[in-house]
């Protein structure tokens, strides 16, 4: 049975996550196990968490601004602890003129506000299973 | 095996790793266990259990805390239900335990019950295993929400805690069978609640009913785990408890009923795989089902057809 784990957090100081909740829900209902660790998680818990639960996504949600910061020292520390297999898909407030410098920095995928699910459960299925 | 050697020099990174596979079922996760058998048998196993929203995760997380500050290594096996409709879970006991981060003598790893009944995962004792060759001197196995059946966890730790909260029920559900009989800890949670001196004297009441010929009466402790109070008389009792199970053979007892156990659920499913892949394929499984759903065959003949197979 390989279930698709994936670890939902939100970086940063962002207050309101019912966003991430929302799309945690989705996620369980496609069959995944999500491990949600909610609110005002720094880089260092991502990881930390991220690696002690072996997922194979980290989904991250940020409203506040602070993605061009927190995103790419979430994936250096990842490269950094030999994480860098783990695909890390991000959500939230991310103007398009950033996609580029975050796709580079590592975060493979960006959903803006509206996505539906079935997007980003397919991309993360067909992903996981490539890798 | 590479990812064992790095385990057992307590390496997370690895023991992470093994978890998944033991947790897939992955071939090589046999291998694994085979190799990191010997090297168990050291941790201290400590069970939570008790219904939804009684605050386990809470409690847990305070508990490791305290025992943190008593210089214990603590690993913690959180298992929540995957759901019967879509077979997917959200694991949010986690997110209780948010002051253990960063302390690389703390390891919390999250499962889901996969349809698994009775509290646990099918594969947490397997995965108990690995934390305790890992060198964690103390595991903490947090099951799901549980009822009153759920009564697995009593034989995967040596010392098992229930947890309760005021307003839970009367003196009849006190002394129905099940769950609060696993107990060699009972506790009374979000004792600031109202209703929290009535609930511990009432589960006092049942204790005092019953009969202890091994010699530990279960406590009945109080805490506020939100506030981390009580919780140093807790880690106390746990250390009386192991302390107890040290003298007269009970480990040993224990030991021998584990492995019981371990023997049983293993050959069982040996057996099963092994009918499977000599003489039980999938489409042979599915045409003695339509037999039996047609009422040409009965399940028992069906299975003694199947079983006739392996003996010729």
């Amino acid at each position: 049975m390989d279930k698709i784990r994936v670890l939902v957090a939100k970086p940063g100081l962002d207050g309101h996550d019912r966003g991430a909740k929302v799309v945690a829900r989705t996620l369980r209902d496609a069959g995944m196990e999500v491990i949600y660790t909610g609110l005002q998680q720094t880089p260092e818990m991502v990881v930390e968490a991220a690696l002690q639960e072996d997922v194979d996504v980290i989904g991250l949600s940020i409203l506040s601004g602070a993605h061009m910061t927190l995103l790419p020292r979430i994936c250096e520390l990842l490269r950094q602890r030999g994480g860098e297999d783990i695909l890390v898909v991000a959500g939230g407030i991310i103007p398009d003129e950033d996609i580029e410098a975050l796709r580079a920095a590592g975060v493979t995928a960006i959903y803006g506000p509206g996505t539906p699910s079935s997007e980003y459960i397919a991309f993360i299925q067909e992903h996981v299973r490539r890798a | 095996m590479d990812v064992v050697t790095r385990l057992l020099a307590g390496d997370h990174r690895a023991l992470a790793r093994a978890i998944s596979l033991v947790e897939a079922g992955d071939p090589g996760s046999r291998v694994i266990l085979r190799q990191v058998y010997p090297h168990t048998g050291r941790a201290q196993i400590v069970g939570v259990t008790g219904a939804p929203g009684t605050g386990k995760s809470t409690l847990v997380s305070a508990l490791a805390r305290e025992f943190r500050r008593r210089d214990r290594t603590v690993g913690i096996v959180a298992v929540d239900p995957s759901s019967p409709f879509t077979g997917g879970a959200l694991l949010g006991d986690r997110i209780r335990m948010q002051e253990l981060a960063g302390d690389p003598g703390a390891f919390i790893r999250s499962m889901a019950s996969r349809g698994h009944l009775g509290g646990l995962a099918q594969a947490t004792g397997d995965v108990l295993k690995l934390f305790d060759a890992a060198g964690f001197s103390l595991v903490i196995v947090e099951t799901v929400g549980a009822g009153q059946s759920e009564v697995e966890v009593a034989g995967a730790a040596h010392t098992t805690i229930v947890v309760e909260t005021p307003g839970m029920g009367d003196d009849i559900q006190a002394i129905k069978a099940g769950i609060l009989e696993i107990a060699d800890i009972l506790v009374v949670n979000k004792a600031d609640l109202p209703g929290a001196d009535r609930r511990a004297s009432q589960l006092e009441a049942m204790l005092h009913m019953g009969e202890y010929p091994d010699g530990w009466r279960p406590p009945v402790l109080s805490t506020v785990a939100a506030r981390s109070e009580g919780l140093s008389a807790l880690a106390d009792t746990i250390a009386e408890h192991w302390t107890f199970l040290g003298a007269a053979g009970r480990l040993e007892a224990f030991r021998r009923r584990q492995a019981e156990q371990e023997f049983e659920a293993a050959l069982r499913e040996e057996a099963m795989r092994v009918v499977r892949e000599r003489v039980l394929d999938p489409a042979r499984h599915a045409a003695l089902v339509d037999r039996i759903c047609g009422r040409e065959l009965d399940p028992y003949s069906a299975a003694s057809k199947v079983l006739a197979g392996l003996r010729g």
